[in-house]
Formats: structure tokens, C-alpha cells, sequence
């Protein structure tokens, strides 16, 4: 690249006009600027946190928290415990809340995505203006309003709509449902569950494996659901039925026994996954228009069944498209999870990002923590994309 | 042999009459075809007619013809309607309108709002219209509306200071929405560029900085900004809480926006860089003339969905405690005038919401349309 018609005397021009050691000369100074901020930004931490008296550990996670979590269903808490228990039981909910708000927005998005492309006018429509309200107000609009209308329209607990079966109750304290009890032998059905699943998994292989070496094909699906359902079944009448429920009854103001379904939970969860529901529909619905009719009628002139086509060709295909974007729709509905402090559901960032760090004033740690724990479960959920991707690619020959 | 075994059955001429085809025209035909073609269709239809005939006329009454519009405080509201509660006390709106507009901004000074709201709406026209007289000043309007605005409202300059304290409602919506739409466009392409180029060490910033931003919520960010950034800051500098919010959004939303410019970036055909290449056009020249205008076109869509989402996004503020329209609002429910009037809040704002990302995605579809010149790759 060196032109030396236009050689000057001077070198560090010529060393500007190469275009290699012009890279090299960019990428150092790059580097040089953003050390220089981050040595900046470090000097001046250590001199602020020194002025106001703070020093950087992580020590206060050992402290007792000394405030209340109203729902934590699977870890013991009170308010003696530790602020990293605090933390733990803000993760686990923050999980909890993304794993269900993923299932429910999943259901609501393919039927809105299918509603969108019936042939019907009305349902279309109707998909379409729902998708499109949705959609276009704020999420925290729908989390706040979702939760008024919660906790003003149900009625008090004493006066708790009966949903069903004098087992199901709603009211403005949350949704009471029976919990179910394990008693003796509840762990031998269990196994067998798991064991028949095993069992599916092999079937479903050693079936695979005779279809591409006989050309017979077994019913899978009836055999596998069989499986799955005799076997514990069997296992469950045998070891003398060992479960029973939990009922709530109304005692005095709020009910007892049963499990309860937050209010905070509730709106947190409808409100997220009907929001993420309506972006999952449309790429259902560009996902299924993506699979081009000259396949629809390759299939049928393969003489495969409406039912059969659906499921080799449509589906498969459609997949492909569909599954990247719906997992960034699972990674956005984890993130914007974090909006639960509005309504004070106590996720991982009400928790530590907001009650630990107003009490201790560890602002640094502890939105250290937050991001990272947030950082992580990205970069699960992409990595699993990424596995996914490879595994569907078109093979091309 | 099939076509004589089935002509046989009929002398010629005696075929009888085949029924007609199903009607596809007029307003008959459009029924049959879009809402009774089949069974299931007819059940779908009236599913469809029964949710609508539930939700629609209670809503129409409570929203619109049992509301009422002018009222001093709610008693008076439910006073005048014939249960209390029955229709939707627009009047709370009404009464809060100025509040919610235009924040805790002094009185003699709205004018400057009023000003900035007008500019607002030149820009976008003059920015966005194609055939407009003097394109190119407009543009140049647009790119420094948001210094011109920044002047009128927060003053300096010949004009009375304003502090950022006093912005509030769909002013300061408005504010860290246009702030971070405007600021993030140029980042978010230098950020993909940054992303794209074949220099490791600023490959590898711009790919630790877009995939930190993007694997966070905003709310950490805005965290971050409200209590952890005057630490980075040289010792005794204070910074408006305003101006960390919205450097934090801008980050952020440059993040989503280099993705999307990178997608656009990969999807143009290697024969244009290789074109630009053998052209002798420089790194800036190539991509000034070649690369970024097809590849910005392409993105389009994905750009004005990332402006959307940051539109959305800007009443994330409130979790910080400052007063966008959702905050302010949501602070005047508690006046005692006004308690529990929550549903006509809420569907206030929601419907300020919906008018314009919907006007948004309306128009980004358009823009599609109209640059789509034909060669789909």
C-alpha cells in the first residue's frame, strides 16, 4: 500500500497511510482511552467510596436482612435471615416468574399467532387488535393496571368468589388453591414416573430406528401416552393412593391451608406473559407464512395426510424460523420481569438491587450482583439458542 | 380408457347442470367466504360476535355516553351519575391536563414548551416528508432540534433557567424519549460499525459493551445511574439526575440499535463491499455511499421497533422516582379529590401510548413499502 510517488520526509505519515499499521495505531489508542477511563473511573470510586466512608466487600451479605418477604415458596425466610438468603429467594422468584410467564406467553402467543391467520375475518381481527393494543402500551402500564384492577375489582378475602369445587377461591388477597400433600410411598411413584419416561425415550428411538430400517411405522404417540399414564398409575393404586390435598378454608379474615397465589404474582404474571404473548404471536404467524405453499402441495402430491404434512413439513420448517426470536421473547420477558418492583413482587432486584442496597448502602455490590445474576441467565438462554440453531440448520448439500 | 368409460354415462348435451360456484363477490358472497365457509367457521364467528357483544357496549357506556366530563373532584363525578362508579370520571383528566402536560414547569414560561412541542412537530414532518422544499435544511433542523430544545427548556442563553426538577409529565416522557432516539442512532451505527470491523481489540470492546448493555434490564441501568454513577464522577462534580437517566437510556438503546444495524450490515451481499473495494473507494467512503445506505434501508423496520421499545421504556423512569406521565400520574391518584380513580388514569396514558408507537409502526411499514425497490435477496 506504501505509494512511494507520495513519500514524504515524514514517517508517521507513512505510518498513517499503511493501512495495516494504521490498525494497529487505532486499536492502541482505543485501548489507551478506554484504560485511561476505566484507571479514571477506578481512582475516582476508591476516592468517593473513601470520602464518604464506604469501604468495597461483600461482607454485608452475611448481615441479617431485617426486612419481610412476603412470598417465597421454596426457601424458609424471616426477617432474621441473611441478606444473601434475601438475594436467593429474590432469584428463585425472579426464575419463578420467568419460567411460568414463558409457558403461559408461549399458549397465548401460538393461539394469537393462529387466530391471526384464520380465515375467519372476525378472528383474525380480533387477534389483530388485541396483538396490536398489547403491544403498543408500555409493559409497566399493563403490570400496574393489571394489578389495580386485582386488588380493587376482587372482592376481600371473606367474600372470595368460590371458582370451583369449594377449593378454588379468588379474592383480593391472592388466588387459594389446594395444595397437594406427599405422604409414605409418594416418592416410589416418582420413580416410576421418571422410569416410564426413560422408557418413552428409548421406545421412541427403537421406533425410529425400525421405521428407517423396515419402513414400519409404529404408533408412538399412543404407545408413549400409554406408558406414561399406566405406569404411575399402576405405581400410585399400588403404594395405596399416597396423596391428598390441602383445602383452603376461610378462617376468620383470610384462609388457611391450600396454596396461595399471590396478587403480586398474579398481575406480574398475566401482565408479562400477555405483553410478550402478542410479540410471540407475530413471529408465529411470520414463521408459519414462511414455509412457502409449494411445500404444502410437495407433500400432498407425496400422498402424506393433512395431519402427517403438518407435522414433518410444516412444523419442522416453521421452527426453524420461529424458535431464535422466541428465545430473545423468553430473554425479554426475564428482563422486564425486573419491573416487579413496581408492584412489589419481591424478585432479585427488589430484593437485593432495592431493599439491600437502600438498608446497607453497598450500591456498588450489590447492583454488581444484580447485573451479573442477570449477565448469567442471558447468557444461558443465548448459548441455548445457539446450540438450538446449530442443531436445526438446514444441511446443505 | 377412464375419459370413455365416463363419457359413456352421458350422450353428449345430457350432463346435467353442475351447481353453481360459491359466491365470491359482494357483500353476501364476502360473508360466506370470510366468516361461514365451514363449520367450524360458523362457531368461530359467533364465539367471536358473543365476546364482542359482552365487552363492547358495557365498555362504550362506562367510557363514553355515562362518563363524566366536568366534575370538581370525584363525589361531585359520582353525583352525577345514576349508580356511582357506573362511567368513567374523565373530568379527574381534565382537571389534572395541564399537570400532566407540561410538569411542575412555571406558568409565565410555558410558552417555551408550547414552542419546543410546535418545533418537535416540524422537525419530524420537515425530517421525515420527501418531496419538501429545502430537504436539506430541514435535515439539518432535525439533527440540531434536540440542542434547540434542550436551549428552550432548560434555558441559559437570554432565557429565564429552568431547573430539570421542574419537567414532568409528557414533557419529560417526551424528553428521554427523543433524547435517547436521537443520540442513540449515530452510537448505535458506530457501535455496529465498531462491531463489524476487522481491528480485534475495538471488535472486542464494542462486543463486551453491546452484549453487557443488552444482557441487563434497563431498570439495573437506571439504578445504576441514580445511585452508583456520581462514584465513576471525579470527586466533588455533581451531575443532574436527569442528565445520568438519560445517558444510561442513549447506552442503552445504541446497544439495540448496533444490533439491528448489524443485522442489516450482514444482510448485504459481499459483491457490494467487493464492489466499493474495487471502486478505490476508502473504509468512509465505501460505507458512507455503498454500505450504510442499503444497509440502513434494510433496517428500517427493526430501527423504528428499537425507537418503539425505548419510547416504551422512558416511563422505566419512574421506578427511579422522577415524574413522567405514568409517575405523575400516578402520584395524583393520591389526592384525596381524586382517590381510586385509577382505571381512568391508566387508560389515559395507555391510549397516549397507543396513538403514537401505533402512528409509529404505521409509518415504518410505509417507509418499507416505499424504499422497497424489488431486488429481495
Amino acid at each position: 500500500m506504501t505509494q512511494p510517488a507520495q513519500s514524504t520526509s515524514n514517517p508517521l505519515l507513512q505510518l498513517w497511510r499503511n493501512q495495516e499499521s494504521r490498525g494497529v495505531i487505532i486499536q492502541i489508542a482505543t485501548m489507551v482511552v478506554i484504560f485511561a477511563l476505566l484507571a479514571a473511573i477506578a481512582r475516582n470510586v476508591v476516592i468517593n467510596l473513601e470520602a464518604v466512608g464506604k469501604d468495597f466487600s461483600f461482607a454485608f451479605l452475611l448481615w441479617p436482612a431485617a426486612y419481610d418477604i412476603g412470598f417465597s415458596p421454596f426457601l424458609e425466610y424471616t426477617n432474621q435471615s441473611t441478606h444473601l438468603r434475601a438475594a436467593v429467594v429474590g432469584l428463585l422468584n425472579t426464575l419463578l416468574i420467568a419460567f411460568w410467564g414463558c409457558i403461559l406467553a408461549t399458549m397465548v402467543g401460538f393461539v394469537l399467532g393462529i387466530m391471526r391467520l384464520s380465515s375467519n375475518w372476525l378472528v383474525s381481527k380480533l387477534s389483530y387488535a388485541f396483538v396490536e393494543f398489547m403491544r403498543n402500551v408500555p409493559i409497566l402500564i399493563h403490570i400496574l393496571a393489571i394489578y389495580a384492577m386485582v386488588v380493587t375489582l376482587l372482592p376481600p378475602a371473606k367474600k372470595a368468589l368460590n371458582v370451583g369445587a369449594d377449593a378454588f377461591f379468588l379474592s383480593n388477597r391472592g388466588f387459594y388453591v389446594p395444595s397437594p400433600v406427599f405422604e409414605e410411598g409418594a416418592t416410589i411413584v416418582g420413580v416410576v414416573l421418571l422410569i416410564s419416561i426413560a422408557l418413552v425415550y428409548f421406545f421412541k428411538r427403537w421406533a425410529r430406528r425400525q421405521q428407517d430400517d423396515t419402513g414400519k411405522i409404529y404408533p408412538v404417540l399412543w404407545v408413549s401416552l400409554g406408558i406414561l399414564v399406566a405406569l404411575p398409575g399402576i405405581a400410585f393404586i399400588a403404594t395405596g393412593m399416597p396423596l391428598s390435598w390441602d383445602v383452603p378454608v376461610l378462617k376468620g379474615f383470610n384462609f388457611k391451608g391450600g396454596m396461595a397465589i399471590k396478587p403480586e404474582f398474579l398481575a406480574l404474571w398475566l401482565a408479562l406473559s400477555l405483553y410478550t404473548a402478542c410479540f410471540i404471536a407475530e413471529i408465529v404467524r411470520a414463521g408459519i407464512l414462511a414455509v412457502s405453499h409449494g411445500q404444502t402441495e410437495a407433500a400432498f402430491a407425496l400422498g402424506l395426510r393433512p395431519n402427517r404434512t403438518l407435522q414433518l413439513i410444516i412444523i419442522p420448517q416453521a421452527l426453524r424460523v420461529i424458535v431464535p426470536p422466541l428465545c430473545s421473547q423468553y430473554l425479554n420477558l426475564t428482563k422486564n420481569s425486573s419491573l416487579a418492583i413496581a408492584i412489589g413482587y419481591m424478585d432479585i432486584t427488589a430484593t437485593l438491587g432495592g431493599i439491600s442496597l437502600m438498608q446497607t448502602g453497598k450500591e456498588m455490590e450489590t447492583m454488581l450482583i444484580v447485573m451479573g445474576i442477570y449477565l448469567v441467565i442471558s447468557l444461558l438462554i443465548s448459548s441455548f439458542m445457539n446450540w438450538f440453531n446449530h442443531r436445526i440448520k438446514l444441511t446443505e448439500r | 380408457m377412464s375419459d370413455t368409460s365416463t363419457n359413456s354415462r352421458y350422450a353428449p348435451g345430457t350432463h346435467p347442470d353442475l351447481p353453481p360456484p360459491r359466491r365470491t363477490t359482494g357483500v353476501l358472497g364476502w360473508v360466506q367466504m370470510n366468516l361461514l365457509s365451514s363449520p367450524l367457521n360458523v362457531a368461530l364467528t359467533l364465539l367471536s360476535i358473543w365476546l364482542l357483544w359482552a365487552i363492547l357496549p358495557p365498555s362504550i357506556h362506562w367510557l363514553f355516553t355515562g362518563a363524566v366530563w366536568t366534575a370538581v373532584d370525584r363525589k361531585e363525578c359520582w353525583a352525577l351519575m345514576d349508580t356511582p362508579r357506573d362511567g368513567a370520571c374523565w373530568a379527574f383528566i381534565r382537571g389534572s391536563f395541564e399537570l400532566f402536560v407540561y410538569g411542575w414547569y412555571p406558568e409565565p414560561e410555558r410558552w417555551r414548551v408550547n414552542l419546543t412541542f410546535i418545533l418537535f412537530i416540524a422537525a419530524i414532518v420537515g425530517g421525515l416528508r420527501e418531496n419538501i422544499p429545502g430537504k436539506r435544511c430541514w435535515l439539518i433542523f432535525a439533527a440540531a432540534y434536540p440542542f434547540i430544545a434542550a436551549w428552550l427548556l432548560l434555558g441559559g442563553f437570554g432565557l429565564e433557567p429552568v431547573g430539570t426538577n421542574k419537567l414532568g409529565g409528557i414533557l419529560l416522557t417526551l424528553v428521554v424519549a427523543v433524547t435517547g432516539i436521537s443520540f442513540s442512532l449515530p452510537l448505535g451505527i458506530a457501535l455496529a460499525l465498531g462491531r463489524r470491523s476487522n481491528l480485534p481489540a475495538l471488535r472486542a470492546v464494542c462486543v463486551i459493551f453491546i452484549e453487557f448493555i443488552r444482557g441487563v434490564p434497563l431498570i439495573t441501568l437506571l439504578f445504576v445511574a441514580s445511585t452508583m454513577l456520581t462514584y465513576f464522577l471525579p470527586p466533588g462534580s455533581t451531575f443532574d439526575l436527569l442528565m445520568r437517566v438519560l445517558i444510561m437510556v442513549t447506552l442503552f438503546a445504541s446497544a439495540y440499535i448496533a444490533e439491528v444495524v448489524r443485522g442489516g450490515l450482514q444482510g448485504l451481499s459481499s459483491g457490494q463491499y467487493e464492489a466499493a473495494d474495487a471502486l478505490g473507494l476508502s473504509y468512509w467512503k465505501a460505507h458512507r455511499l455503498v454500505i450504510l445506505p442499503q444497509a440502513l434501508k434494510i433496517s428500517i423496520p427493526g430501527i423504528v421497533n428499537t425507537f418503539i421499545g425505548s419510547y416504551k421504556d422512558s416511563t422505566l423512569v419512574l421506578i427511579i422516582g422522577m415524574m413522567d406521565i405514568l409517575g405523575l400520574g400516578r402520584a395524583r391518584l393520591n389526592d384525596p379529590d381524586w382517590l381510586g380513580l385509577a382505571p381512568e388514569l391508566y387508560i389515559f396514558i395507555a391510549l397516549f401510548f397507543f396513538i403514537s408507537c401505533f402512528a409509529m409502526s404505521r409509518y415504518s411499514l410505509n417507509l418499507e413499502k416505499k424504499l422497497q425497490t424489488g431486488h429481495k435477496s
